[in-house]
């Protein structure tokens, strides 16, 4: 059993008189080898399983919103106490609804209206945004003053906190934004009913608002869809151009070989760069306006089309070269064995690549931000050249604000973001796998 | 009906080929890679419906050759081509000369069979296709199958002729390549190594096809196997670093070759 030590190269000797090659160490390095792998594999795992779940449960509520439904008076004495509204139309744009919204709340809640301290707790617990809601209402129909309709009114965004728990209610009354009485009356109108939440429509539709019940992300998904149709318009059709060119035609020379280094370098780029970029180029030099989708999808495209040239040349140069032997030897010119056969299987690999660049792209914030798309936009956005913001920028705008509210906002708008992500990956896999050939 | 015996045949294009004039004609060919010189003035000469089998050892130049005949050294970069070949009486390197008419007519099958990814009816017709070759359906379906006939195909896939190519066997797909090849109606085929990647059956099969197709093509085959260079061509040429050794009738080349590194290279001295 006792090893031998081999007299000339002093390395011990194996029962069998082989050389002890330290099989035993192998083994050990390659446990442990797999071990460090499970290790760093479990590491991330946690990691993202961390990020998703305080993602998801601090934004899930901002998916709800309280509603206070009563019947609302639409008092033609404060609407239009004079009767103008057949010379003025102008007069029921600027009517006091939230009044009437008020004092239809103070009677469901059994508050008479000339309390003026408890009238104004009445009318806090309203959003400021039932003054547009009820005048839309009264604009399109303006046959329903003086009559009474039930009406879901948004609940102010502290009232929606409150109810949904996320204001600490023992902190001393003084220093809290919603007031015990306030707190009472919630409880109260919840019992019945009155107070609910339903699911929040709003957060998809309504454009920016300093008032967080009535933001939504509306704008920003318009102005991100904008950007990612001209990111995909423009980036696509040059991406692939420019790689078949310098992987199949282009000389290799000094040249080109300056051109792939360069290219490869600008995938590297910050993306801040690229902001400052357009800033200078489209915004100042060719004078596009600020703060439009164009201008940001213009910037998105030159960040994407590294990524999507690098993605396509790689495809291209996977597609075996007995594939091009096979067409040119057919006697198919250099363009029909391009176009009919190594393009159509390279596919998979430039869609992938492509849509990994756009989603890259759609959450990109930081060249948005130099470009001005950190704007406050509350109407919908008609056409590319229209302000808006982006997804992305929206998160990092909610996120400044100070309003309890808009913290489940913040993290509601990053689910919706990172749905819109897996959307387009999914989507990726799936068209790599409808397309993917074997040869 | 005028019905000959195979022999008969045999022998009416034994006396063809020696009556034609050479289909193809190359004079002082060289080739060079870069500053590397692969071809040094090959003088060889292709006679018509005859099979003409390239030996010699690896790196000795005979897969260049055959590339220069068809032009698929153009398609490297840095290859430099010089001398003269010519087809019938065209010279295949002239400006004038369209090198995609060049390989409709002097088609090529590969070492490693290489059928497009797409169905084996689309691989046939892909050829007359993009020749202009057919009229209408018809006439595509008749070229597919009187191809995939020549071929000896048909029987094995006449019913999954929609099917991918890729999913036929290995000789099957070389067979393919083969009926991919004749479906442009070329003059010349070129083949190169056709066999190397087959087990025996598949490599008797298109050995045998290789001898059946020589009645309406003329032939060139590079070969590693003297059994095969033997069995399917009536001359052989000998290339041995770069240059043509030795070209001969292969009767001849196999029991009594010319040149001392021939009969070296036969009996497996070398290479």
């Amino acid at each position: 059993m006792t090893d031998v030590v081999s007299p000339v190269s002093g390395i011990p000797k194996t029962k069998s008189g082989r050389r002890d090659i330290g099989i035993k160490r192998r083994y050990a390095a390659e446990r442990r080898f797999r071990t460090y792998g499970i290790a760093a594999l479990s590491f991330g795992i946690i990691f993202l399983m961390v990020l998703l779940w305080s993602v998801v449960s601090k934004g899930y509520t901002a998916f709800q919103q309280t509603m206070i439904t009563i019947p609302v008076e639409f008092s033609e004495q404060i609407i239009d106490p004079q009767n103008e509204r057949a010379t003025n139309p102008q007069k029921l744009l600027t009517a006091n609804y939230p009044v009437v919204a008020r004092n239809s709340l103070a009677k469901a809640l059994g508050v008479s209206v000339d309390d003026r301290t408890k009238i104004r707790a009445v009318g806090q617990l309203l959003s400021d945004g039932v003054r547009t809601q009820l005048r839309d209402m009264v604009v399109a129909n303006p046959a329903i003053i003086g009559t009474t309709q039930n009406v879901a009114l948004l609940a102010a965004g502290d009232i929606d906190s409150a109810f949904k728990g996320q204001i600490n209610l023992s902190v001393a009354e003084e220093n809290r934004k919603v007031s015990d009485l306030q707190v009472t009356w919630m409880n109260q109108l919840a019992e019945t009913g009155v107070l609910a939440k339903h699911f929040n429509t709003g957060i998809f539709v309504n454009g920016a608002s300093s008032r967080p019940e009535a933001a939504g992300v509306g704008v920003a998904l318009i102005g991100s869809f904008y950007m990612m149709m001209i990111v995909l318009v423009l980036s696509l059709p040059i991406g692939v151009a420019a790689s078949i060119y310098l992987e199949e035609f282009a000389p290799k020379n000094k040249f080109t070989d300056l051109i792939e280094v360069n290219i490869n370098n600008l995938a590297a780029v910050p993306s801040i760069v690229y902001g400052l970029l357009g800033l200078a180029v489209f915004v100042n030099f060719m004078g596009l306006p600020r703060s439009a989708s164009l201008v940001g999808g213009l910037v998105l495209t030159l960040m994407t089309l590294p990524t999507i040239i690098i993605a396509t040349r790689a495809a291209l140069k996977a597609v075996p070269p007995s594939i091009r032997a096979a067409a040119l030897g057919l006697g198919a010119s250099k363009m029909q064995t391009i176009f009919h056969h190594v393009l159509p299987l390279a596919m998979p690999g430039i869609l992938t690549g492509t849509i990994i660049g756009l989603a890259h792209a759609l959450g990109e914030t930081a060249p948005l931000l130099l470009i001005g798309m950190v704007a406050f936009v509350a109407n919908y956005p008609t056409t590319p050249l229209d302000p808006s913001t982006a997804l992305p920028v929206q998160i990092y705008m909610w996120a400044n604000e100070a309003e309890r509210a808009f913290v489940e906002r913040t993290s509601g708008a990053i689910i919706i973001l990172l749905l819109f992500l897996i959307v387009m990956n999914v989507g990726a896999i799936l068209l790599r796998r409808r397309f993917e050939r074997r040869w | 009906m005028n019905m000959m015996s195979e022999a008969a045949v045999e022998k009416a294009l034994d006396q063809k080929m020696n009556d034609a004039s050479y289909k193809m004609i190359g004079k002082d060919v060289s080739v060079y890679y870069g500053e590397k010189r692969a071809l040094f003035d090959v003088n060889l000469n292709v006679r018509e419906n005859t099979v003409t089998a390239l030996i010699g050892p690896s790196g000795c130049g005979k897969s260049t050759f055959l590339r220069c005949l068809n032009r698929m050294n153009d398609t490297i970069e840095n290859c430099r081509v010089t001398g003269r070949i010519t087809l019938d009486t065209d010279d295949i390197y002239d400006q004038n000369i369209d090198v995609v008419e060049l390989r409709a007519r002097v088609g090529m099958v590969f070492q490693k069979p290489n059928p497009f990814p797409k169905s084996i009816y689309e691989n046939i017709s892909y050829g007359p296709r993009i020749h202009g070759l057919a009229r209408n359906k018809a006439d595509m379906d008749q070229i597919v199958e009187a191809s995939l006939q020549r071929a000896g195909l048909w029987t094995e896939v006449k019913d999954r002729l929609h099917e991918s190519g890729t999913g036929l066997s290995g000789g099957q797909q070389q067979r393919l390549c083969i009926a991919r090849a004749v479906a442009v109606s070329p003059e010349v085929i070129l083949m190169d190594e056709p066999c190397s990647a087959l087990d025996p059956i598949a490599t008797a099969k298109v050995e045998e096809l290789i001898h059946e197709l020589r009645a309406n093509y003329t032939i060139v085959i590079v070969t590693h196997s003297m059994q095969q260079a033997a069995r399917v061509s009536q001359r052989t040429a000998m290339f041995h670093l770069g240059q043509l050794v030795e070209e001969n009738d292969t009767d001849k080349m196999f029991t009594n070759p010319d040149d001392q590194r021939t009969q070296d290279y036969i009996m497996g001295r070398f290479g």
